[in-house]
């Protein structure tokens, strides 16, 4: 061993002890970002005998059949609010960053660039200052808080993202295929749906996704404006003050599971297209 | 297959005049190639005949109608761009087809004409590959089929060889060539690579700073260009200074800088110059030592070197096939003459010498003075 090393040159050393480093430093790192969704699962499958799920009581399935999933009739409510919400944020968020993407990368008009400018607003001030500045716009116009003022929240701070995702994808179009698509007899309409829709559409899709969970997530905005329509972030910060039922935890890893299954299969299928675009 | 007509056609951007007040007849069937530097024009009057620019003023007609102001999907004309512009998310069927999709041709017709066009382009049992999997040569024939598929009147070409490396750019502009008199289709094809113009066309334009200089067959722009950019953008040329003397039936007498007078076909001056600049091409020069008398004073019986100049050797250089003297006249213009090596016999005359430079008057041509930058 002690030969061994001594015969070694001194590159190889430290090539071999970054290795170890960097294997330590990076099974670190994922440890550190998957905590908590692993005692998130880990204790969807806990039996607490009191209100608190914080200590393993034992294992059971219970939670995850459909009648005790879904015993609180607010938490099932607040789930419905939350999907609708994220549902209805990635469609109208979605359309409408991606005009605004288009109109960003091929048009040049007024305003243009303080628009590019001002849409790094919503990502770049606090959620919280987002949260009180809308409410007190709603509150000046006399705006009754509820479902419509939580959708505009959502979507106003969702479409700058948006755009940003669709734009890396339409500043890379090559123009020149929409003037293919003109010249073999497609008008602008037809152009656009058989030829810069299909290529924008991961873009596009990334987006919505985006724009999906975002809003699903968001706390601090909804708890200004939401005027009683109470989101699932809502319902589980008002739970935790008595204790969170095992429930959510079953919650967050059917979602957590969604989002996983969802990257795995959009991994394996670029891969397939990258090896069968090699042969 | 259609005739291509523009009429007083003028584009400017802005304050910038791109085009500017074109006349051009482009008859049923012919290969026409725009020749021009990069900035004269030739891809913007290509782009107003598509339809993805519209003229600032002017008419551009194909066939019998009036198209200025119709979009590129209403015009019966169908371009192969420079970068292809393929439908990367089309397999190659998909790209061709695309045109009669569009104009609702059945789906077996479709793929029966698919199918042709592939084999006429030399691509047969492509159609089901992506673009990404084709080489540049193979995309270039697949943006060829696509355009040709839908039988358009005129076929518009906007440097498609530009991006071929130089073999294969040979191979397909012969290939062209083929498959245009198979099909007999109007082309109009955008260069600024004389040779391909050369290779190719059945007439060339010659464009500069947004008008034609000259519009003519390949021999003829070549061997009597009408104005001194030709002269210049088209090979190389000698040009010298003189004035116009006095005009005999078929000849016309003008008087170099350098002293001598040369004749010049009268059909080949420029209507109305006094002063022009006389032009000879570099290989119909011939050179004698300026000792040897053999040719005579400039009369010689069979016409060779009835024009003449005297100049002094200033750089030759052998290339193997021919020599080429770069010589000056007492006046500073600058001669080249390009020599075959016929026979081992032949000495190179060396530099410094005192030569005379003559040739026949029928390979004379002359240009305005002031016309056309350099």
């Amino acid at each position: 061993m002690v030969k061994a090393a001594q015969e070694m040159k001194p590159e190889a050393i430290t090539e071999r002890r970054r290795g170890w480093f960097l294997n330590i430093y990076t099974k670190l790192a994922i440890a550190y970002l998957f905590a908590p969704v692993i005692f998130m699962i880990v204790f969807g499958f806990n039996d607490p005998q009191g209100r608190f799920n914080l200590s393993w009581q034992g294992f059971t399935l219970k939670y995850y059949s459909p009648s005790r999933l879904f015993e609180f009739e607010e938490l099932n409510q607040a789930i419905t609010h939350s999907l609708t919400i994220a549902f209805l944020t990635a469609l109208l968020a979605t359309i409408l960053g991606t005009l605004i993407a288009l109109a960003l990368t091929r048009f040049t008009f007024k305003g243009r660039s303080a628009l590019n400018l001002l849409l790094f607003v919503p990502m770049a001030s606090p959620e919280v200052v987002l949260g009180a500045a809308l409410l007190s716009l709603f509150v000046t116009l006399n705006f009754a808080r509820g479902f419509t003022t939580v959708l505009i929240a959502h979507i106003m701070f969702s479409i700058s993202y948006v755009v940003v995702t669709v734009k890396a994808r339409t500043a890379g179009f090559d123009q020149n295929l929409e003037d293919a698509a003109g010249d073999l007899g497609a008008s602008p309409w037809v152009a656009f749906w058989t030829v810069t829709f299909p290529l924008i559409w991961p873009g596009i899709m990334a987006a919505a996704l985006l724009a999906f969970v975002l809003s699903l997530d968001d706390y601090v905005i909804t708890l200004f404006n939401n005027g009683g329509y109470i989101t699932l972030p809502l319902w589980i910060a008002g739970a935790s003050r008595l204790g969170v039922p095992v429930q959510v935890n079953v919650l967050g890893t059917l979602i957590f599971m969604i989002g996983a299954v969802y990257a795995i299969v959009s991994i394996i299928r670029t891969r397939g297209e990258r090896v069968s675009s090699i042969h | 297959m259609s005739s291509v007509h523009l009429e007083g056609v003028t584009k400017s951007f802005k304050d910038m005049v791109a085009v500017d007040n074109i006349d051009l007849d482009v008859r049923e069937g012919e290969f026409l190639s725009f020749l021009g530097p990069s900035g004269c024009g030739k891809t913007t009057t290509l782009r107003m005949i598509g339809g993805f620019e519209q003229p600032t003023s002017g008419k551009i007609f194909l066939g019998e109608d009036n198209v200025a102001g119709l979009p590129a999907y209403k015009r019966n004309v169908n371009t192969v761009f420079q970068s292809y512009a393929l439908f990367p998310h089309l397999a190659v069927a998909e790209n061709v087809g695309y045109g009669l999709k569009r104009k609702k041709v059945g789906k077996d017709e479709t793929k029966k004409r698919v199918e042709e066009m592939l084999e006429l382009v030399d691509l047969p049992g492509y159609g089901d590959r992506r673009i990404n999997q084709m080489s540049g040569g193979q995309q270039q024939r697949v943006a060829l089929a696509r355009a040709l598929v839908n039988r358009p009147g005129v076929l518009l070409l906007d440097e498609p060889l530009g991006a071929l490396d130089l073999k294969l750019r040979k191979q397909m502009q012969l290939e062209l060539k083929r498959i245009q008199s198979e099909v007999g289709i109007t082309f109009i094809y955008v260069t600024h690579d004389q040779e391909e113009a050369m290779t190719m066309s059945d007439r060339i334009a010659v464009m500069n700073a947004g008008h034609f200089e000259q519009i003519g067959a390949p021999q003829d722009i070549y061997e009597f260009p009408a104005t001194e950019f030709v002269a210049s953008f088209l090979g190389a040329s000698n040009l010298l200074d003189g004035d116009v003397e006095s005009g005999d039936g078929g000849m016309t007498r003008v008087k170099l800088a350098v002293g001598s007078t040369v004749s010049v076909p009268t059909n080949r001056m420029p209507a109305g110059a006094g002063h022009v600049r006389v032009g000879v091409r570099p290989e119909k020069l011939h050179i004698t030592g300026a000792g040897a008398t053999g040719d005579g004073g400039g009369t010689s019986a069979n016409g060779h070197g009835a024009n003449a100049v005297e100049a002094q050797v200033m750089v030759s250089t052998y290339i193997g096939v021919s020599t080429s003297y770069e010589c000056r006249t007492s006046d500073g213009s600058k001669i080249v003459v390009y020599v075959q090596n016929l026979g081992n016999s032949a000495q190179p005359i060396g530099a410094g010498a005192t030569v005379r430079l003559s040739w026949d008057p029928e390979h004379t041509f002359a240009v305005g003075a002031n016309g056309g930058g350099k």
